[in-house]
């Protein structure tokens, strides 16, 4: 790693004052960012941690919406979410492992868009609002490519609000190795129609599979989808799998997604 | 009723108490006063030639107390290849020199070809950055077919075709076992590819040099599996340090799985560092840059024919192998895919004929050397790979297959056409156990269930042999190995009775430290607390070759009985005259002599005590004091064997294959810690699945890795693989040590590969998939398209 | 460079460190606390793993400043009062749930960061949370095993360290 200063302000405030610095950069719960450091691949002059900050952690329900705060931890996610939104609390209770739901925080994640991260897919299949320092931004614009977002310099997510949906599932198929999506497909059902979310799939990052949307709003079964084909053009290969695999690995989980959802 | 100590026993271990503690001493544990820090450049590129180095912008940096680069160690030797090895037109093998730092080129990503020592880790790494290093890239040497087949491109440009050697085992059966394919009723063909691999023990490498400008001595610690060897290469080889001046100290040893056999050059810079400094010089790999400067191993791409007649009975086998041996030699890369594969081409079976044929070929990737199991990994996987095709071409059962083609129990010793005798087996046995233990009977039903959940389930075997107990050094000299690979102990017992059993050994996992110290104790009656193991530091043990190949009982674990009986013939004399008898006359029993027919008894801390109180004691006739020591050289390999079941669930929809059950039954011969024997099984089972189904390294077309870290080089995790069911109740002893003992360590790396692979070809051709064979490892991409592949054709 | 202080094994430390320092670090480099160890770079091994204000962390993964102030144990802190193996470690010991000894403490702290929260887990539910920590060794196995008597022997009373 380079070297940096490291500040941890304990009010929102503070925080993004440190950040309107030169080459400042904020870290929640630093579990993808930490290991860039260490490759070098990053050489901020300092991070601004966002744990120590009491207004950005926590998960409340108010009507038909989930709101979590920016650096709440995945572990806590998946316990305090788990009867509001269960679909949602099952995805963060898989995120990496224990040690990384421990620190990871849906903030993070969602500045980040790993294109292979789980929570972007929540989000957008939630048709989720995110909620930043200066203002709202819904899933279908905030998420802008691979590692890309809406996000403006020195602009940090304080939190996340889920409309609740009728029913809902994450299904993931993991690469061996990270751990992270291979494929991931999250399927949520609203009374205003029905929203399917793929990442770890497509050279752009998360994105929504308009077609099995169509399909399922009309018959919100597994065969709804049996009939359909998901162009491989776009999609990422690897030694992991290949473009037509996590082509064909998203409607088999959409089709899981969905029959998991109507249990 | 199980024994609670000794031979048999499942003794808790000794060393756990540390490890569990967190009192363990690894080597990136060991901070010596004004120590610093060494960090290397290393090629990005898989092949180029050095034009320049500019090391004066890095020498100026912060904390920066010294920069070599190859240019510092041109006057010194090469680390060399252990094995010399004579190919088929009577030629020795090609040997190019390997270079502590590279020089003149880089011929692998990773290739260390300058080194900075500094303060601090940090500012090492800092000014490494600052290297300015002209570098030509050079077109990599990367499939081996090509390299062999165009010598326009050279690895080393002394050897045009980047073959180091053509090696035919055995070439003078060549043209009987082409006759017999000639002639043969059915031939099964099968070409496979053994997939690289990265061993991965989870403590990275790590060394540290100390030199004392008073004495001229150097200390090194160092992650090594047998630190005689390390100190004979360093000396010998590659510094010219004398060996009385230099000390190895391997402590504690996260794993090794061969990969910490071999010198790596890094070891060699840090003890030069040390001696220009007058300071400590310490690195700790990362593990980064492990997976690019740690050995790989296997690494084939193999064709293998098996003849047969209808009834399955084996007539010959013949092998044709490329073997990757990376840029350099390492230590013993040339013994592995040779000595260590060829002649295990027999397997258990009475194949009457069989041929090898293996080139091992240079190209721009990480040195390729043993790993876990070692050439005999290769050869299983190719001979019940094409077993169980050949099989299922004759629509015959898979044991069935088997069985009829084993060394019957009554036909040992058993002289093989590739050149071993086994001394003792009983194929059959493990077989049966394998059946019994795995239900192969209730497998039908058990498939029906899989299937009702929408899973493919399939079964597959693995009858294989392996040979251990590394290595008689008249058979191995014969072969072109430059060492001898006896074992070495000292037993010393103290004037209070206690002993410390000092071995050449070297324990980094494998639990010597208490299965020694079992055997000792059921020898001379004394407890296992009263008996100490010191391994590791040269200054203290005497010269053994340390710990690889499954040798560790099975040859050092002899020379410390040696040792042993050595001591309780002398304590005998000195009973003899304590009790005025004759010296025949007395017995030691329980851990007392007692004149035979009498009531004279003396114990044996008696005895020892006399030992170094000589007040009453026959000088003329005996020496104080009691220590002994023994070099043991075996006569023969020992022959572990086993039958393995494994079964998996394919699922069809995204080709993920689960082990979903594990049967190992082994023929161990005699167990000596039947806890810790089992402890090995399920590792190697585990890295065995590993190689079958998520292992393999990767490299680009221009030799990047693409495998390099944790995120792409996946290994099993804990919900990867089940509970195991492993069986060591078979046992033909070994018949030429004095324990019987045989060898489990690599066991389940050896017989797991196949056995795994045969499963998922065994669900797939249930499933109605025409699919006769995926190359390792079985990645749910890879099945998924094979899948789909088979469905196309069938359409 | 800025001081910090924690406590560690319920003592008070206190350090020199940088921006750059992680915990780990500050722990092996700093306290003499080597029984936490470093596997990789990539935060994927856990043999780091130490607790953190009760939760289970890869200390490579933490910046130290972020962990100032905290409540941190490490596998040094695990034992009993007297010195005697915990029912985890004594636990890995009776089952053989360890070969080389290098994943083992990240182990143990993954093995207790589990049954304060899940108290009689399955085995599926071990392997479930040992997900994040490799051990090349022992194929998880006797892991697995050592794990389950942990939790029977805790079962029966109270947990104690940690």
């Amino acid at each position: 790693m380079y070297a940096f200063d490291f500040v941890k302000p304990s009010t929102l405030d503070e925080a993004l004052s440190a950040l309107a610095e030169d080459e400042a950069q904020a870290i929640s719960g630093g579990q993808t960012l930490i290991p860039t450091l260490k490759q070098r691949l990053a050489m901020p002059s300092k991070l601004v941690s966002l744990t120590g900050i009491a207004e950005l952690k926590g998960v409340k329900t108010e009507g038909n919406t989930l709101t979590i705060a920016g650096a709440t931890t995945h572990a806590v996610v998946a316990k305090e979410a788990a009867e509001a939104y269960p679909a949602l609390a099952s995805l963060a209770g898989r995120i990496g492992d224990p040690s990384v739901r421990a620190l990871g925080t849906i903030g993070g994640s969602l500045a980040n868009n790993d294109p292979s991260a789980c929570y972007p897919a929540a989000a957008l299949a939630s048709g989720a609002t995110i909620v930043t320092n200066t203002r709202e931004i819904p899933a279908d614009d905030y998420f802008q490519g691979l590692f890309t977002t809406a996000l403006d310099e020195g602009e940090i997510v304080t939190g996340v609000k889920f409309p609740i949906p009728e029913k809902a599932h994450y299904q993931k198929f993991i690469q061996p190795a990270s751990r992270f999506p291979l494929t991931a497909v999250f399927v949520a059902k609203y009374s205003s129609g029905v929203r399917v979310a793929v990442t770890g799939a497509s050279e752009d990052g998360v994105f929504r599979w308009s077609e099995g949307e169509e399909a399922l709003g009309a018959n919100f079964s597994p065969d709804a989808v049996s009939g359909l084909s998901v162009d491989p053009d776009g999609m990422m290969a690897d030694m992991h799998g290949t473009a037509e695999y996590r082509a064909h690995l998203v409607k088999v989980l959409t089709a899981r997604a969905v029959a998991a959802a109507n249990g | 009723m199980p024994k609670d100590s000794g031979i048999g026993a499942s003794s808790k271990r000794r060393e756990d108490v540390r490890f569990l503690t967190g009192k363990g001493r690894y080597t990136a544990d060991i901070n010596l006063r004004g120590q610093v820090y060494v960090a290397f450049a290393r090629s990005t590129v898989a092949h180029g030639r050095i034009n320049s180095i500019d090391t004066s912008a890095a020498a100026e940096m912060p904390g920066v107390l010294a920069v070599f680069t190859g240019e510092d160690f041109v006057e010194m030797g090469s680390n060399p290849a252990g094995w010399y090895i004579t190919s088929r037109n009577g030629e020795t093998m090609k040997e190019p020199k390997r270079p502590v730092l590279a020089h003149g080129k880089v011929r692998h990503v990773g290739d260390a070809y300058a080194a900075v020592v500094a303060e601090t880790v940090a500012q090492a790494k800092d000014a490494v950055e600052a290297i300015e290093a002209d570098i030509e890239e050079l077109d990599a040497v990367l499939d081996m077919a090509s390299a062999v087949a165009d010598n326009s491109n050279r690895v080393h440009d002394e050897i045009d075709d980047n073959i180091c050697f053509d090696w035919g085992w055995i070439e003078d059966n060549r043209a009987a076992v082409d006759a017999a394919f000639e002639s043969a009723p059915h031939v099964t063909t099968l070409e496979l590819i053994n997939n690289r691999l990265s061993p991965n023990p989870m403590e990275p490498r790590a060394s540290l040099a100390d030199y004392n400008t008073g004495t001229e001595d150097y200390t090194l610690y160092t992650t090594s599996q047998n630190p005689h060897l390390h100190r004979l290469l360093i000396s010998a080889f590659v510094m010219g340090i004398p060996e009385h001046k230099l000390t190895v100290i391997a402590p504690d040893v996260g794993g090794g799985f061969g990969s910490k056999i071999y010198h790596y050059g890094e070891e060699a810079v840090v003890l030069a560092a040390a001696r220009k400094l007058g300071r400590p010089v310490k690195w700790v790999c990362d593990r980064s840059e492990a997976f690019v400067s740690d050995a790989h191993g296997r690494d084939h791409v193999t064709k293998i024919e098996l003849a047969t007649d209808k009834e399955g009975n084996f007539l010959a086998m013949r092998t044709e192998t490329l073997a990757n041996l990376g840029a350099y030699l390492s230590n013993f890369s040339t013994a592995t895919p040779t000595f260590l594969h060829g002649t295990l081409m027999a397997g258990p079976y009475k194949t009457p004929l069989v041929y090898v044929n293996v080139k091992g070929v240079f190209t721009n990737t990480v040195p390729v050397d043993a790993y876990r199991g070692a050439g005999r990994p290769e050869a299983t996987y190719q001979i019940e790979r094409v077993i169980d095709k050949c099989a299922r071409e004759l629509g015959i059962d898979q044991i069935e297959i088997r069985r009829k083609n084993f060394i019957s129990p009554d036909a040992f010793p058993y002289t093989t056409p590739v050149g071993l005798v086994y001394d003792t087996g009983n194929y059959g046995a493990t077989l049966d156990k394998m059946i019994e233990l795995g239900d192969t009977a209730g497998f039908e039903s058990r498939r029906a269930e899989s299937s009702a959940k929408g899973k493919l389930r399939g079964i597959g075997y693995s009858t294989w042999i392996e040979a251990c107990g590394i290595a008689p050094s008249h058979l191995v000299g014969q072969l072109g190995a430059r060492v001898g690979l006896y074992d070495a102990a000292t037993v010393r017992v103290n004037a209070t009775g206690n002993i410390s059993v000092l071995t050449g050994a070297h324990s980094h996992g494998q639990g010597h430290e208490t299965v020694f110290a079992q055997v000792v104790s059921d020898m001379l009656g004394i407890p296992e607390a009263s008996i100490e193991i010191v391994h590791g530091d040269t200054s203290k043990i005497p010269f053994g070759m340390g710990s690889y190949g499954s040798r560790s009982l099975a040859v050092c674990g002899t020379a410390i009985v040696k040792a042993t009986d050595k001591i309780i013939a002398k304590c005998k004399k000195i009973a003899a005259h304590q009790m005025e008898a004759s010296e025949s006359d007395i017995v030691f029993e329980n851990g007392n002599f007692t004149v035979a027919g009498t009531d004279k008894s003396k114990s044996f801390g008696d005895i020892a005590l006399s030992a170094y109180v000589p007040h009453n004691y026959p000088l003329d006739e005996l020496e104080p004091g009691l220590e002994e020591s023994a070099f043991y050289d075996p006569a023969n390999f020992t022959y572990p064997a086993g039958a393995y079941a494994c079964e998996v669930e394919v699922d069809p929809g995204t080709g993920k294959v689960d082990v979903v059950a594990f049967t190992a039954a082994d023929d161990f011969g005699n167990v000596i810690n039947p806890m810790i024997v089992e402890g090995q099984v399920h590792g190697g089972v585990v890295q065995g699945i590993g190689q079958a189904l998520f292992e393999v390294v990767v490299h680009n077309d221009e030799g990047q890795n693409l495998t390099g870290s944790y995120m792409d080089y996946a290994m099993p995790r804990s919900n990867d693989v089940p509970l195991l069911v492993v069986d060591h109740s078979c046992q033909t002893p070994c018949t030429h040590n004095p324990l019987g003992v045989k060898g489990c360590g690599e066991a389940g790396a050896i017989g797991t590969p196949p056995a795994v692979v045969n499963a998922v070809i065994d669900a797939l051709q249930a499933g109605g998939y025409d699919i006769a064979h995926i190359d390792m490892p079985l990645t749910p991409s890879k099945v998924w398209a094979a899948m789909a592949g088979a469905q196309q054709a069938a359409e | 460079m800025p001081e910090i202080e924690m406590t560690v094994n319920g003592k008070p430390m206190s350090g020199t460190v940088e921006g750059r320092t992680l915990l780990s670090d500050f722990l092996r480099d700093m306290l003499g606390l080597t029984g936490t160890h470093i596997g990789c770079d990539t935060a994927q091994c856990g043999a780091c793993t130490v607790h953190l204000d009760g939760r289970q962390v890869k200390s490579c993964n933490v910046f130290a400043m972020d962990a100032a102030g905290a409540e941190v144990t490490t596998i040094e802190g695990m034992a009993n009062a007297d010195g005697s193996l915990g029912a985890i470690q004594a636990a890995f010991q009776t089952h053989h749930g360890l070969q080389c000894g290098f994943c083992t403490p990240g182990m143990v702290m993954a093995a207790a960061g589990l049954l304060k929260e899940n108290p009689a887990p399955t085995e599926a539910e071990i392997r479930a949370h040992l997900e994040g920590n490799i051990c090349r060794c022992t194929g998880y196995h006797n892991i697995v095993k050592a794990i389950q008597a942990a939790a029977a022997e805790l079962g029966a009373k109270p947990i104690a360290a940690e």
